[in-house]
């Protein structure tokens, strides 16, 4: 098959920036999920609202817009990197953590609202025992409660990553790159498809099988992990 | 449990610390929001002229209706077909002949499986050697929605299906309904009726993914910020603007699916448990739509 040939190193290329924006993206946003999750759950009334804001208004927005608005408004109208003329990182670094900030900050919601959800699983009787014995809020929740809701929300987590592995295909919005231009693995399909109009199909296959590489693992482990971490009640 | 069970009602001590974390955090807030509104002065987005565009009629007739009339078309054309392809693939995936279900289940799998950009591109470099020529990017965009939501609708109606209790079907075939019969008089109408809320939210995660179009070329809202760049060099409020329409357009859906959620708990006419409006928004497997504890709204 010329295809490989051809393309081999681009495509392995290509998936590997892909697997780089997920990795990072799936760090960042799991953090932040958490301080949501923190904040959306704590007994101070402003913090309660700053999350549910900040929530609120990305689930609701299309990740396309958010990280359209993370090149082109952040980066060149807002110039976070500082002015354009004292910027020293390569475009394409530019462009990719700007891509693993809007993805972070998009999943970061959905971690936030699953980890919600998984608190709500807890038992009354774990956080009332705690502050039984005299645990204080944030005791009760880093001791008693996120463990065991962590625990019960494993299989819908992975879910969230998997969905942000499909979604790190939205990086071609603003075009992220290699240092030597090859695109992420959808940019890199396009312009395979662009290129070679006969094997379309078999382009479609391969690119296919390499997502589903990168997120069957990610639910296989899950399930595991969920069985074996299972909260025994 | 609910989020108030972390902490005692407050007493004299914690309600002080309260009242000072509250201001610590609204200092930090401040402290944002400022960054925020100097950054923009720099930068010049506070200059009238970025703004007043927006006041102007034709600016709304030429560029932000005909983008609204764009996102919406893909929507109710997506949605559509994504229901219809939703219904075809749970009825299969649930029939006893292993001929339909495991092709069913497959396809249903594979779809919800692939990023649905690829899917769109896909379709869009397939038009010609199938023979549509010129290549059309709705079909491409609407086609791609169908796929993906189509198939996770699939898998709610399926999950839906199963939550009943099994007496509904056992009953059916007791009083002699033949299968299909029970699929169609008994349990897909109270499945549907029960996964209705979940199956309006995934509508608003479709109607997110309508701005996958941008990508493709397709003209609807998010374009016409680009449109409104190049005229007017008001990137920053024009995609503030677009957000806003978004999140209106999704906060109308929401309410819908949550009015319906709330009707359903109420009127009944299902044996199955009621599934949540806030759930299906993060793409889950299904079983988990079916949490008996509401979730909390603090």
């Amino acid at each position: 098959m010329d295809l490989f040939s051809e393309y081999g190193s681009a495509i392995l290329e290509a998936f590997g920036l892909t697997l780089r924006l997920a990795v990072f993206s799936g760090v960042f946003s799991l953090l932040l999920g958490v301080v949501l999750a923190v904040f959306r759950v704590s007994p101070v009334p402003v913090l309660r609202w700053v999350g549910a804001a900040v929530v609120y208004t990305f689930r609701n927005t299309p990740l396309t817009l958010v990280m359209f608005f993370a090149l082109f408004g952040l980066v060149y109208q807002l110039h976070i990197y500082g002015p354009p003329e004292e910027v020293t990182l390569s475009l394409s670094e530019q462009n990719f953590w700007m891509a693993v900030l809007a993805l972070s900050v998009y999943t970061s919601t959905f971690v936030c609202e699953v980890l919600r959800s998984g608190i709500n699983t807890v038992q009354l009787g774990q956080a009332e025992a705690a502050r039984a014995i005299g645990l204080t809020f944030s005791q009760n929740l880093r001791l008693i409660v996120l463990p065991q809701a962590l625990r019960s929300v494993l299989n819908p987590l992975a879910s969230v990553m998997i969905a942000m592995i499909k979604n790190t295909t939205v990086a071609v919005t603003i075009g992220v790159v290699t240092a030597t231009g090859v695109n992420e693995a959808s940019g890199q399909m396009r312009t395979m498809m662009e290129n070679e109009a006969n094997q379309i199909v078999l382009i479609f296959i391969i690119f296919s099988i390499g997502f589903m590489i990168m997120t069957l693992p990610v639910g296989f482990l899950a399930g595991w992990a969920s069985k074996k971490f299972a909260v025994i009640r | 449990m609910s989020a108030s069970v972390l902490y005692d009602a407050p007493g004299p001590r914690a309600k002080a610390l309260n009242w000072i974390y509250s201001g610590v955090a609204l200092v930090v807030l401040g402290y944002i929001a400022w960054l925020i509104f100097s950054k923009f002065k720099e930068t010049g987005q506070w200059e009238g002229e970025k703004w007043t565009p927006f006041l102007d009629a034709d600016v709304w007739n030429n560029l932000l209706i005909p983008g609204l009339i764009g996102t919406l078309s893909a929507f109710v054309v997506g949605s559509l077909l994504a229901l219809v392809f939703g219904f075809i693939f749970a009825v299969g995936r649930l029939s006893d002949l292993k001929i339909i279900s495991i092709p069913c289940g497959v396809v249903v799998e594979f779809f919800r499986a692939i990023p649905m950009l690829l899917l769109m591109f896909f379709i869009y470099f397939m038009q010609p050697s199938l023979g549509f020529t010129p290549t059309s990017i709705f079909w491409a965009v609407v086609l791609g929605l169908m796929l993906y939501n189509g198939s996770v609708i699939a898998e709610i109606i399926r999950a839906g299906v199963h939550a009943l209790p099994k007496g509904q079907k056992e009953a059916g075939a007791t009083i002699g309904l033949t299968q299909g019969q029970v699929m169609r008089t008994i349990l897909l109408p109270q499945a549907v009726r029960s996964m209705l809320p979940a199956i309006i939210a995934q509508l608003v995660v479709l109607l997110k993914d309508t701005a996958l179009g941008y990508v493709l070329g397709y003209s609807e809202l998010l374009a016409q910020v680009k449109q409104l760049d190049v005229n007017f060099h008001n990137l920053i409020p024009a995609a503030i603007v677009v957000a806003v329409i978004y999140i209106i357009l999704n906060t109308i859906l929401g309410l819908v699916a949550t009015w319906i959620e709330a009707r359903t708990r109420r009127v009944g006419h299902t044996a199955g448990p009621v599934g949540h409006a806030d759930d299906a928004n993060i793409d889950v497997n299904a079983p988990h739509l079916l949490n008996e504890e509401p979730p909390t709204k603090i």
